[in-house]
């Protein structure tokens, strides 16, 4: 799909120190109407914090943020774990957001695939479900760009793929821009416009075939692409810290656990 | 029934229906400790109140207050824990509590009066008092529901989606302090939290939103109320701790229902 001009948001040579870590180095990033823009790179590279200085969660030390006036953001968060001494059902859930009418709702629900969930407890979901019902709350707030950390965390390969193919879908129907958040560029390859390949700063960006043979992400994630669609699974590693392993130290590594 | 019973019941009735919901959100905010943390403090509050010949009541609001903003300013650094930081302000200052009380020569204060609670004196005045703060806990805390709730879900989500979530934690923070203030009277500092949290924990095993939860607390709290202070007239048991056991009895209760379902 061809990117509008519309240009919903942007950092512009964005940097930012953690604990005297420095986490972003001269970042640059803008997301379009109607583009999906994914952000990829290991462990530690500064992805999620890039997502959450467009999202006004993190101040940045140096360069600036610009946003569209007016835009409307729908967040997905890595991470919800919702403590079971809350009785809590989807619907409720979903209205904590932005209040609804029902048939909104529903169409919403539908929408993802979750549409027979309204009542259940939010802790009965699986992974899967939990990850669509992330999504329809952001839907419901009719966003302008939608910023999606890690979205399809905690489902299975299949589950995967519907989902990338959801949002994908989602970006045709609402016609909004999407920032998604990913440390893996295979499965997300054909739902992606634009990739950025970060490492603290950015090693490369473009289309997801011309990246995943640039000299710049194959020296962050090793091997190159097409041996098997799982390789990344197995061949970046991190050490205890959650630092990266530098490329030349994580040749030979022989654990080949799960990974995401 | 005598005066001093039916006082008893109508204040700690009004009690119990403002701890629901507040200790609803200390349970699912897990702020079990801080709550307790609160309590402590409120002795020092009594002490300054006599020290000063201010109004107790007012005293221990604002030692309260300023206990929870310090907490806060605390938290920012990372070193420690907020459990061990609670643990130091929550023994600290009770210490400095009885310490201070204790060298105010010529004083007569019911000290067990504070720690345990006195429900059976509570007088038209301190129903009054507790009545007025019940309202408006209630009412603020309905105005800051929402925002409370959805900052307690996910905080980050509730900042993007455009709450003021800082306000709403501070508006809570206050409302826990008032409450603590003026329920000292009925189950004491050592007791107030657990009337806070075990109606909420009984409540959990039926509710399936959270405005039921708080509800079910209330109504969970008043029985307990009405409960202890039945046994403790019938036994002569202390009116304070008689409640506090009714009301985990009625969580083992509604324990032993939720298993059978």
């Amino acid at each position: 799909m061809e990117k509008s001009t519309e240009l919903l948001a942007e950092a512009r040579a964005v940097q930012l120190d953690l604990q005297g870590r420095q986490v972003l180095d001269h970042v640059d990033l803008a997301v379009h109407r109607g583009e999906i823009v994914t952000l990829i790179g290991p462990n530690g590279a500064g992805k999620s914090t890039l997502a959450r200085v467009l999202l006004g969660l993190t101040k940045v030390d140096h360069g600036s943020v610009y946003l569209r006036p007016g835009l409307r953001i729908g967040y997905m968060p890595q991470r919800l774990t919702i403590d079971p001494v809350l009785p809590l059902t989807v619907r409720r859930f979903l209205t904590l957001g932005k209040r609804c009418t029902e048939a909104r709702m529903q169409e919403v629900l539908q929408e993802v695939g979750a549409g027979d969930l309204l009542e259940a407890p939010i802790q009965n979901t699986s992974g899967g479900e939990l990850q669509r019902i992330l999504l329809a709350r952001a839907l419901l707030r009719d966003p302008d760009l939608l910023i999606l950390d890690e979205p399809v965390q905690g489902v299975d390969i299949t589950g995967q793929l519907d989902l990338y193919r959801l949002i994908s879908r989602i970006r045709d129907r609402f016609n909004c821009g999407i920032l998604m958040v990913s440390h893996d560029l295979h499965l997300v390859m054909a739902t992606t416009d634009r990739v950025l390949c970060l490492n603290q700063h950015v090693c490369c960006s473009g289309h997801p075939e011309d990246v995943s043979s640039d000299p710049a992400y194959l020296a962050l994630f090793g091997s190159p692409p097409g041996l098997a669609v799982y390789t990344h699974h197995h061949n970046h590693r991190h050490n205890l810290d959650g630092h990266i392993i530098p490329a030349t130290e994580q040749q030979g590594t022989k654990e080949n656990t799960k990974h995401g | 029934m005598d005066d001093f019973v039916v006082r008893a019941l109508v204040a700690g009735v009004g009690v119990a229906v403002a701890a629901g919901p507040l200790g609803a959100f200390v349970v699912w905010r897990r702020m079990a400790y801080f709550g307790d943390t609160l309590a402590h403090s409120a002795l020092l509050g009594v002490a300054l109140g006599f020290l000063f010949h201010a109004n107790v009541t007012l005293a221990v609001v604002v030692v309260c207050v300023l206990l929870a903003l310090l907490l806060v300013a605390l938290q920012r650094q990372q070193r420690l824990a907020s459990d061990t930081l609670l643990g130091i302000m929550s023994h600290g200052s009770l210490s400095l509590g009885l310490v201070v009380l204790a060298f105010m020569e010529g004083l007569r204060l019911d000290l067990l009066g504070y720690l345990f609670g006195d429900i059976l004196s509570v007088t038209r005045d301190d129903i009054i008092g507790i009545y007025l703060t019940g309202l408006l806990v209630l009412a603020v805390l309905a105005l800051i529901w929402r925002p409370l709730l959805a900052d307690t879900v996910h905080e980050e989500l509730a900042r993007v989606e455009g709450v003021a979530v800082i306000p709403a934690r501070l508006g809570f923070m206050l409302l826990l302090a008032l409450f603590i203030a003026v329920s000292m009277k009925v189950v004491g500092i050592l007791l107030i939290t657990s009337l806070l949290i075990v109606p909420a924990a009984t409540a959990r095993h039926f509710a399936r939103t959270p405005e039921q939860m708080a509800l079910y607390a209330s109504l969970s709290g008043c029985l307990a109320v009405s409960g202890g202070l039945l046994a403790s007239l019938q036994w002569d048991l202390p009116a304070g701790p008689a409640v506090v056991l009714v009301a985990v009895m009625l969580f083992v209760v509604s324990f032993g229902c939720r298993r059978q379902n």
